[in-house]
């Protein structure tokens, strides 16, 4: 209830990630990349479709890790822009016959556009305020889809069905298997922009914005500017990931993209680590994955299942898959030394 | 203009729910600073307790009363084992902690009563009140609980020396303790009396909205709205912000065409947002000075 409030003595909401602790090393990554690349090839094409899931649910907790874990902005809208992403490009490959491949920049631009416009007005509000109005975007989205008015394009209540396309020059992959690689290819390249992204002037002025607002614009830092922007990445990357989503599943409705959505992508950026761009990933598997386990542990209380696991998870690493892999390292690093 | 007049008192009936919601919603953001999501959760539980001691042949008022202590040890006990060891972590992971909450209640929840809808019974009655169709004596006497209830708040908050505690150790921890005041017990106490208040929402609006393991989700995005609306920091104005949001949601479905029931909430949180880009903190809610 007070009226001042110590801003240079409080924790600040998102901690300060340096960004070199936001990456994972180029030893490490070989690794990583060499074994999304190999696993398809020994699996089923079910846990090739998981492992596709995995990586566009991934770039959208990696986006939302951007906005957050970057610049300190919260979102509980993120399935707005998923769901504009991906009807984006059902609409262009069904109604347009656009070639997938090239709907997904499309869809980009369409949502980092959207997100930069959606980005002015929220520049007013911050914490739980801003939390209210992203989370208006979550749940108006659906409805707005609904809506008579559109019906020509979305298809309504019904949705819409996506063809899935085959393996380009004749190659002898199973549609699957294609789409998996083709998933991996854009996955990489958006992961390697965002490092590099956070890595550039812009990337260091979201920062300093996230661990004190006041410095940064006494630093001449155009903080609108660069909060509006971060809002634009963030949106763009989860309009790709809707797009390769909406691919996938061969298949977009409405009801897909829920506030639901929204509050897994955020439970996964947590789980991840806010901050860590690679806990993105690991936290996709978690908000995949874990449901399923917990279905499996107990159909009738699957949820109560779902909610002890996350806080077991929270309990244990409160800091996400990031403090995993920091004691790891630092394990690594002491067996070296002897 | 009678039309107007009856969309504004049928605005005010639902508006005194929401009311309910976002007073216990800013109780619990007095006490620990951030909004609690399983908040609607809590208080459909208790909901749920107060039913089945009615079904046991309890009288109302001794099922409420009850009900009432239940929640208040009941968010006493959530606090100090699920989220007393979570203070330290980042707020995101708190979060997260009460998304997990969420669904641990909603899931027990359904298996213990199941997801078939409950009628749950009204000490007021359901007739006419003072002869106008809109407002039910029920409604008129959620009006007054909530009303009655937002003096008490003040009361305690302003008159007594647990409230005053409450309130130090909500606004500057540290100072707090150092005048011998147990902040951490105080945010026990304020998750119980959030637990308690809600659980007062909870009985008020089942008979309107019928009992259920999913009747809160509507109701506490309301209630979050409201509270924002009025102003975090102001339980006055977060019951001044429920009424407001259910007139606004009541006058928007009939007035602006082709809103139908889909579009009253996206509408009505638009509508708020507006109001929070023109005063970011809220209505009645203290602007906080910030030193740097």
């Amino acid at each position: 209830m007070s009226a001042v409030e110590e801003l240079a003595s409080q924790a600040p909401a998102v901690q300060a990630v340096p960004k070199r602790a936001m990456t994972l090393s180029s030893g490490t990554a070989f690794v990583v990349v060499l074994l999304l690349l190999i696993v398809p090839l020994f699996a089923k094409n079910f846990v090739i479709f998981q492992l596709t899931q995995l990586l566009y649910y991934g770039l959208a907790v990696l986006a939302l890790n951007i906005l957050t874990g970057g610049s300190g902005q919260f979102s509980l809208g993120q399935s707005a822009f998923y769901a504009i992403g991906a009807y984006t490009s059902a609409i262009l490959m069904e109604q347009y016959d656009v070639n997938y491949a090239l709907t997904l920049p499309i869809a980009g631009i369409i949502c980092f556009a959207a997100g930069f416009l959606f980005g002015q007005p929220a520049l007013r509000l911050s914490g739980v305020y801003l939390a209210l109005a992203t989370f208006a975007l979550a749940t108006a989205m659906p409805q707005l889809l609904k809506l008579g008015f559109f019906e020509k394009w979305t298809g309504g209540v019904q949705g819409q069905v996506v063809t899935k396309p085959d393996a380009p020059f004749g190659l002898p992959m199973s549609q699957d298997m294609w789409l998996y690689y083709f998933t991996l290819a854009v996955t990489i390249a958006i992961y390697i922009f965002s490092v590099n992204l956070l890595r550039s002037r812009s990337g260091r002025a979201f920062m300093a914005i996230r661990d004190n607002e006041i410095a940064a614009s006494a630093m001449g830092i155009n903080v609108s500017l660069y909060k509006t922007l971060a809002f634009g990445v963030s949106a763009g990357i989860t309009g790709v990931a809707g797009g390769l989503g909406a691919i996938a599943v061969q298949f977009v409705a409405p009801d897909s993209f829920t506030i639901t959505l929204a509050i897994q992508l955020f439970l996964g950026m947590v789980v991840g680590g806010v901050g860590w761009l690679p806990g993105s990933f690991i936290g996709a598997a978690f908000i995949i994955f874990v449901p399923n386990i917990a279905e499996s542990i107990s159909k009738g209380l699957s949820g109560a299942v779902f909610g002890v696991l996350l806080f077991l998870v929270i309990f244990l690493v409160p800091h996400g898959a990031r403090q995993v892999a920091m004691v790891g390292q630092q394990l690594l690093e002491r067996a070296r030394k002897r | 203009m009678e039309l107007f007049t009856n969309q504004v008192l049928a605005g005010i009936a639902t508006g005194a729910i929401y009311a309910c919601m976002a007073l216990a919603v800013v109780m619990i953001y007095q006490a620990i600073d951030h909004l609690n999501f399983a908040q609607g959760e809590m208080a459909m539980f208790s909901t749920f307790v107060s039913w089945q001691l009615l079904q046991w042949g309890l009288p109302y008022w001794a099922a409420f009363l009850l009900t009432l202590a239940f929640s208040f040890a009941g968010g006493i006990a959530i606090e100090r084992i699920l989220f007393k060891p979570l203070a330290k972590a980042p707020i995101l992971t708190q979060v997260a902690g009460f998304i997990a909450l969420f669904s641990i209640i909603n899931s027990c929840a359904g298996l213990i009563w199941d997801f078939t809808i409950k009628q749950y019974p009204t000490p007021f009655g359901s007739a006419p009140f003072l002869g106008s169709q809109l407002i039910s004596t029920h409604q008129a006497g959620m009006i007054g609980i909530t009303v009655l209830l937002l003096i008490g708040l003040y009361v305690f908050f302003q008159y007594t020396r647990v409230g005053l505690a409450m309130r130090a150790a909500a606004s500057v921890p540290e100072s707090a303790r150092l005048v011998g005041i147990n902040t951490s017990w105080m945010i026990a106490l304020g998750w119980g009396m959030a637990a308690a208040i809600g659980s007062i929402a909870g009985m008020l609006i089942a008979p309107v909205v019928f009992l259920e393991p999913n009747m809160m989700g509507g109701v506490l995005i309301y209630g979050f709205a409201a509270a924002v609306l009025g102003g975090l920091t102001s339980p006055f104005g977060a019951v001044v912000g429920g009424f407001l949001v259910g007139i606004f949601e009541n006058l928007a479905g009939t007035y602006i065409p082709g809103v139908g029931n889909e579009l009253k909430l996206p509408i009505a949180l638009a509508l708020i947002i507006t109001v929070l880009v023109v005063k970011p903190a809220g209505l009645f809610g203290r602007h906080i000075v910030k030193r740097v």
